[in-house]
């Protein structure tokens, strides 16, 4: 046996501070990402039922925000994309499950870096705390929205909130770059340096080969989307001119002169692109984890899981081009970046035919994670149909702008993704808190959001056939616009059911916290690692004992073993795998 | 402490010999057979490529975007026309080959220290037996003269940009003046990071660290520092031929 590679001089520690606040633990650590994605999606989703409110009764006088103004509508926007693409769907993945479970899974007592990991979340938290400040300066925060676009972006006297909110919302992107940078460089260093014994590379379970690729993809996107901010940053205060033209706003000449704003779109999709997949990647391991588990069942095609991984984030970086159809490119380049989109297409459908192969025939339980399994593959299919709709630039050129756009990256990646992270609580709560959640309330949550998130952003789809504009706050003053009203005021009604189930989430999560029923080891009879010690796991995972690994991650019903399914430390040979 | 049990017991093996695990694992029994710290070691090396790797993608985007800048005709309002606003920056080129020599400099002390406290490190063992004496050998500062050539570097391009200053290029005079304030203090802050962690590593003994951990210090400063030079002399090149 490999002797225990102490990664990390820190033994356990003993001060509240140490233990819970700055702990280098990341088990710890994944909480605490955990819990501040949960803060910031609640900020989020806020924001969105505001928005929502604001399109049918636009001149209304809610409660504590007063009546809200067509520039203060698109801060709203601003701010709900920033901080859900951010603050949510790359935090609680990544950070939150990846930094909790990875370690376990791969066998190790921690992550490779720990200080760094203990400064990735902190720093994250700093950046958190800079762009909700942007809400409380004056002009209020940005209007640009979550893509930034100069030169609206790069002039300070653009509009309310282009001035320091616009630069802390900056500033706030940049810290995330940094947090994510270390983040990343920690998860690949571990992936790669701390399996434990036998924990071959295609030994891993999906879940972490998404964590790893998604790194590898954080890695190359985030320092590009640094770059893009110094510019912006340079532009907007040192009076450079990346990306700024000769400029007249409000009737005053500015001083810039010759730059392109297209040259932030460039930089801004190469990394945003890459994002989306950072975003929807660890939702596929973890819905490949779960099927697998739930289905009693081998995940169907392990090897070609991971290649169609690999593949989408391959890929994931040649096509940011498809996001910049209407910037008056070239036909060629245009052409090379529908086709590439398309070729995603292929490893998709590789992933979807695998899970459906994985359940096909399966004795499959319905428990609550499973639930947001096939929802998260529902979802995948709904959302990822409509992209090689947008991938063609003939159709593009009707849908760019529209809700159809909207109602296509809520269903991938803000929902699916979401899906995934739902999926993973429900899954590793008994190991994170040691009990079990509510499994009659997490059926309800589960159902009412499924039907109220496609109520929510299917009809998008028609909105945006019917050349309705996004961004717009309002579409009374439209006249070919006001017919589609109806239809965006059900949405709003669907909106405000949704978003009141997700408060049977929260109580649930933290009732089940301290009241739900004590959860055995494995308390879903799984294979990985993390369900072979105890509930919650002590402090360096496997209590002195590194794990030697004799299995590949989904053995279940192997012929003449015991029970039907084979953990991954199991030293016996049962039949020929 | 929670005791670890494994899931599956042993009895119900019934002679089944355990198969061999395969290799390709992480560690596979290397930790067992080396010290600990070559596994540290080797750890914080595959932690720098991955930092090296993020540090080229933001300088691969700055010179894409230089690229993309200088070849873009832009609209003057003056003559209605498009015309190519990229003017030639006129570099202080003695400053900057002095400042290129320095870092040269620099990089080659920097890989003596390394060496040097690599062979330290391979002594400790030795040293740590008792009757055993190798000597009070007094090493070479090497790591605190790489300290001062990198901070001779960081003051000569700050003469640099005033002597850019001097000669009329401030950051927002043309993008090619903007391009080159903006490669340059850039590649400065990364090499104060740098110093940053030379400082840290040079302190390791002060702060009673074992001759392994001040190797580790050493060494990925070290490497991180001749990524430094490379990327300055790349800098430099881009500045100096891509006009």
């Amino acid at each position: 046996m490999a002797t225990p590679v102490s990664v990390h001089a820190h033994a356990a520690p003993q001060g509240f501070i140490r233990k819970y606040i700055f702990s280098l633990d990341h088990k710890v650590i994944g909480i605490q990402y955990f819990f501040l994605a949960l803060t910031a999606v609640f900020v989020g989703m806020f924001l969105s039922l505001l928005m929502r409110i604001h399109m049918i009764w636009p001149t209304a006088v809610l409660p504590i925000v007063g009546e809200i103004k067509p520039e203060q509508y698109l801060s709203l926007l601003t701010m709900h994309g920033t901080i859900m693409v951010f603050f949510v769907l790359t935090t609680a993945p990544q950070g939150g499950f990846g930094n909790y479970v990875l370690p376990i899974q791969i066998g190790a007592p921690d992550m490779a870096f720990p200080v760094l990991n203990m400064l990735s979340f902190w720093t994250t938290f700093v950046g958190f705390i800079v762009i909700i400040a942007a809400f409380f300066v004056t002009g209020g925060a940005p209007l640009h929205g979550w893509t930034g676009y100069p030169p609206l972006s790069a002039v300070q006297s653009a509009g309310p909130g282009e001035g320091l909110g616009a630069d802390l919302w900056i500033t706030s992107i940049a810290i995330f770059c940094i947090a994510s940078l270390m983040g990343a460089l920690n998860f690949i260093t571990t992936t790669l340096d701390l399996r434990a014994k036998g924990m071959s590379l295609m030994r891993m379970p999906l879940t972490v080969w998404s964590w790893f690729i998604t790194a590898i993809l954080g890695l190359l996107a985030f320092g590009v989307l640094l770059s893009a901010g110094i510019l912006l940053l340079l532009d907007r205060n040192m009076g450079t001119s990346f990306y700024v033209p000769l400029i007249n706003v409000n009737g005053v000449m500015m001083g810039h002169k010759g730059g392109s704003p297209l040259l932030w779109q460039h930089l801004f999709w190469f990394f945003g692109h890459p994002e989306v997949y950072i975003a929807i990647l660890p939702g596929m391991g973890v819905t490949s984890q779960v099927l697998s588990t739930f289905s009693r069942k081998p995940i169907f095609g392990y090897k070609a899981m991971v290649y169609a991984m690999l593949a989408i984030g391959f890929f994931g970086f040649m096509v940011w081009g498809h996001h910049m159809f209407m910037s008056g490119m070239s036909p060629y380049s245009a052409f090379a970046f529908s086709i590439l989109t398309m070729c995603i297409g292929v490893p998709s459908a590789i992933k979807t035919f695998n899970w459906l192969g994985t359940m096909w025939k399966g004795h499959i339980r319905f428990d609550t994670p499973m639930l947001y399994a096939i929802g998260f593959v529902s979802l995948f299919v709904s959302g990822g149909l409509s992209g090689p709709f947008l991938a063609q630039p003939v159709l593009d050129i009707q849908l760019h702008d529209t809700y159809f756009v909207v109602g296509h990256f809520h269903l991938i990646m803000g929902v699916a993704a979401i899906f995934g992270i739902f999926a993973a609580t429900y899954y590793w709560f008994p190991k994170m808190f040691g009990r079990m959640m509510n499994e009659t309330w997490g059926r309800i949550h589960f159902f009412i959001t499924l039907a109220g998130t496609y109520a929510i952003f299917m009809p998008m789809h028609y909105l945006g056939m019917a050349g309705q504009t996004r961004r717009y706050s309002q579409f009374t003053e439209v006249a070919y616009q006001t017919k589609l009203i109806p239809l965006q005021t059900f949405m709003t009604y669907a909106a405000i059911i949704t978003i009141a189930a997700q408060f049977i989430f929260v109580i649930n999560l933290f009732w089940s916290m301290f009241k739900g029923p004590k959860a055995s080891d494995n308390p879903w009879e799984a294979t990985t690692l993390e369900w072979t010690t105890t509930t919650p796991p002590p402090h360096d995972n496997f209590g002195g004992v590194t794990p030697v690994v004799h299995h590949g991650p989904y053995e279940y019903g192997v012929p003449g073993a015991p029970r039907d399914y084979v953990m991954q430390n199991d030293p016996a040979t049962y039949a020929a795998h | 402490m929670a005791t670890y049990t494994p899931s599956t017991p042993i009895d119900h093996l019934g002679g089944i010999k355990p198969p061999e695990p395969p290799a390709g694992g992480g560690d596979d029994g290397r930790s067992a057979s080396f010290p600990d710290y070559r596994a540290r070691l080797r750890r914080a090396r595959l932690g720098l490529i991955c930092g090296i790797a993020t540090v080229c993608m933001v300088f691969i985007s700055l010179t894409s975007a230089y690229i993309f800048r200088q070849g873009l005709p832009t609209f003057d309002g003056t003559t209605n026309s498009y015309v190519h606003d990229w003017g030639s920056v006129n570099l202080p080129w003695m400053l900057l080959f002095i400042n290129t020599a320095l870092l040269l400099a620099s990089s080659v002390t920097m890989e003596l220290a390394r060496r040097n406290a690599a062979r330290q490190a391979a002594l400790a063992p030795v040293e740590s037996i008792p009757g055993v004496s190798l000597g009070s050998e007094r090493s070479f500062p090497w790591l605190a003269i790489t300290v001062l050539l990198g901070f001779g570097f960081l003051a000569g391009q700050w003469l640099a940009w005033i002597e850019l200053h001097n000669r009329g290029f401030y950051v927002n005079t043309n993008p090619s003046s903007s391009f080159t304030f903006l490669l340059t203090v850039t590649h400065a802050v990364h090499l104060a990071g740098g110093l940053i962690a030379l400082l840290w590593a040079a302190t390791a003994s002060l702060r009673h660290k074992t001759a392994e951990a001040r190797q580790i210090a050493v060494d990925i400063s070290a490497w991180y520092w001749h990524f430094m030079l490379v990327l300055w002399v790349y800098i430099f090149a881009l500045l100096g031929i891509a006009r």
